[in-house]
């Protein structure tokens, strides 16, 4: 059922995923070291990302938003399902048409520290995908191409030939999203690329991705576990809950009307800096912890920690259906109407799988 | 108020680096009250942390300089000797460090860890050790406790490691909790729980909290009052409701305006771009004359800001706070269209 597309049928999407899944093998400690079970990362997403718009992806850590991320662009093999970019099959493509995906698909990293080569200068580090891709002729287009790269990301031109310790964090986050530019690319994932930096360095950043947005016409999956930082720059917002999308929808309506009581929970625990408002507020306070993704709840998988958990919740795995009044909310939760896979009928569906690992308890 | 549980005066670390004297905090004073939370903060490379390591006598001898005064009830942490020192630590202080991941050791049970800390500084048996150890996991609201006590870290959750610390630090009812970035490893969730644990027993036990933080949402929520740090200097303090809705600071208006604010952006509109403060904090090793924020202040405009160090003045005079009377001030030259400032 396709519910996303039928919500707004006029929206050209870029990037779509349905039924995505990647899980990973646990093994055995025997000689064979057979599977015995899997980290179910990401487990059945169906998510859609508009062309142009910033689709903020949050959730808690552990939920598979980063993994998600990474099987949009192939950085892992799904193990099932689709994933398509521009119309093309991303889990089909061979190697040559997937360095072409790469180039049109960027990433920035989480840690500025760590993902640039201390043992390159920052042009080096810049120019890489421009040689990689046969982009920029010669050494001095190239040279050329680096100092617009970093001009645009807010870097004076004339620091290309100095190395990554030289720089503050918020500089390398600007020399790593430079290198992500590098190609045209057309779609941008943003893997916690704020979370290392300091706040006031982190607005520098969030303003940066939203001008270079907006002047290239990005677009833009800003993965992140701050949820106010999401609000802020995204079109769209999707929750993440132990690999499966469930809520999505536009940000104001996500933010301010959220229809899911995980959603709500999150929310709830943000703090805001209003010392009025944080002594008045009702707080959602969550018991335990998220369960394993090895040994998801049958069922509505965040039945286990839920507040509102009733009779339909570990019998029925809700599928997202229209919520709310914005168009285009979507939640997967029993409270607004029981729709979705009965349980029996998803075991029947496991038993292709190792025996073994249709039980989650055999994870432990 | 009642006798303080800490009392920082005059504080001044310096740290010996290769590229020079760090001065990594410049004259910090402050005070804790019983059952008081002062929340502590700063970005990174402001001295926050450093400030408290120096209070515990954590820091390297050999590199730090560490002068001022530092009651913990009445006695001085500075000048007290190792060994009456390591006697404070257990029952005067307790420590939650932020990284709950590498804060405990993974090749003993948790039992055992909180064990060490109870006999410590008790002459309670091994039996009871583990008796004590088990219900101060409950107390922290560890699930299961007979069975967790047995456990090595890591088959816990990060949340639930932060509790077992939590534990420890408590294990001898220290008057003083002193909290470093207690929370920022952990999911929003978690880090709710963990606020409502350290706030539930604050009230039983009546225990003074330093919570050091650069989340001014988490400041919002659990401080009474708020010390800022910008390089190595109290910059402004006050009552969090004074500091957080009346900021008087550049630098702390900046970090203010520099938030994406949830509570704010619930309408549909086009949602303007932060305010930023620019450029980086100076390094320890070579602060600015003057006011320590003005190579980066937006609002600079008087002669003194580069070449006199503002002082902490009142915001508003001591007449003019309201209140419980806690004064709110303030470090700066930049007291233009602000009529608070007498």
């Amino acid at each position: 059922m396709d519910l996303t597309k039928r919500a707004e049928p006029e929206r050209d999407v870029l990037v779509s995923a349905r039924g995505l899944e990647v899980h990973f093998p646990i093994r055995g400690s025997g000689f064979r070291r057979r599977p015995i079970g899997a980290v179910r990362a990401v487990d059945g997403v169906d998510l859609d990302v508009y062309r142009g718009e910033t689709l903020g992806l949050v959730g808690e850590s552990g939920c598979g938003k980063s993994t998600l991320g990474n099987a949009l662009l192939r950085l892992v093999p799904p193990t099932g399902g689709r994933v398509t970019f521009d119309g093309i099959d991303v889990t089909a493509l061979d190697r040559r048409r997937l360095r072409e995906l790469r180039r049109r698909a960027g990433m920035v990293f989480q840690d500025p520290f760590a993902s640039l080569d201390p043992r390159r200068t920052v042009a080096q580090t810049v120019s890489e995908p421009l040689e990689v891709h046969g982009l920029a002729g010669d050494r001095r287009e190239r040279a050329a191409r680096v100092g617009e790269l970093l001009e645009l990301v807010g870097l004076d031109p004339a620091v290309a030939g100095r190395y990554p310790h030289e720089f503050s964090g918020g500089q390398r986050q600007r020399v790593g999203i430079a290198r992500a530019l590098a190609g045209e690319p057309d779609f941008l994932v943003c893997d916690e690329a704020i979370a290392s930096l300091d706040v006031s360095v982190q607005a520098q950043v969030l303003n940066l991705l939203r001008r270079l947005q907006r002047q290239l016409g990005l677009t833009l999956l800003f993965v992140s576990h701050d949820l106010s930082a999401v609000r802020h720059i995204s079109d769209r917002i999707a929750v993440m809950y132990l690999g499966r999308i469930v809520e999505v929808g536009p940000a104001a309506a996500v933010a301010g009307d959220p229809q899911m009581p995980y959603t709500r929970a999150l929310l709830s625990a943000v703090p805001v800096p209003h010392p009025e408002l944080e002594r008045s507020r009702q707080r959602v306070v969550l018991g335990g912890d998220v369960p394993s993704p090895a040994a998801v709840p049958s069922g509505c998988r965040f039945r286990t920690r839920c507040p509102d958990v009733f009779e339909p919740c570990p019998d029925v795995d809700p599928a997202l259906q229209p919520v709310g009044s914005a168009p285009g909310h979507l939640a997967a939760c029993h409270l607004h109407g029981v729709v979705g896979t009965p349980v029996a009928a998803e075991a029947d569906g496991a038993a292709d799988r190792p025996p073994r690992a249709a039980t989650g308890s055999a994870a432990r | 108020m009642s006798e303080p549980v800490l009392e920082v005066e005059d504080l001044r670390v310096d740290l010996r680096t290769p590229r020079g004297t760090a001065h990594v905090v410049n004259g910090l004073s402050y005070t804790v009250g019983r059952g008081e939370t002062v929340a502590v903060v700063g970005e990174s490379g402001s001295g926050k942390s450093v400030s408290v390591l120096a209070l515990l006598g954590l820091l390297p001898s050999r590199t730090a300089t560490v002068t001022g005064r530092a009651a913990l009830q009445g006695e001085d942490l500075l000048t007290m000797s190792k060994n009456r020192l390591r006697e404070v630590r257990g029952p005067g202080v307790g420590m939650v460090f932020q990284d709950p991941m590498t804060s405990l050791n993974p090749v003993l049970t948790i039992g055992r860890q909180l064990a060490e800390a109870v006999r410590a500084h008790g002459e309670s048996s091994k039996a009871a050790a583990r008796e004590r150890a088990v219900d101060l996991l409950r107390e922290v609201g560890l699930p299961d406790p007979d069975r967790a006590v047995d456990r090595y870290p890591h088959q816990l959750s990060g949340g639930m490691r932060q509790r077992v610390i939590i534990a420890i630090a408590l294990a001898n009812s220290p008057a003083l909790l002193i909290a470093d970035e207690a929370t920022t490893a952990l999911d929003v969730t978690v880090q709710a729980q963990i606020i409502e644990l350290v706030d539930r027993l604050q009230e039983d036990h009546g225990t003074g909290v330093v919570w050091i933080t650069h989340d001014l949402g988490v400041v919002a929520g659990i401080a009474d009052r708020v010390l800022v740090m910008y390089g190595g200097r109290c910059v402004e303090d006050g009552t969090v409701d004074d500091v957080l809705e009346r900021p008087a600071h550049p630098y702390t208006r900046g970090l203010l305006g520099a938030l994406p604010d949830l509570a704010e952006e619930t309408g549909d509109g086009e949602v303007p771009d932060l305010a930023t403060v620019p450029g980086v904090p100076p390094p320890p090793t070579d602060l600015p004359e003057g006011c320590v924020f003005w190579p980066r202040c937006p609002v600079r405009s008087d002669p003194r800001c580069e070449t006199e160090q503002p002082p902490l003045d009142l915001v508003g005079g001591p007449l003019l706070t309201k209140g419980d009377g806690l004064p709110h001030r303030a470090a700066t030259w930049c007291r233009e269209g602000d009529d608070r400032w007498t």
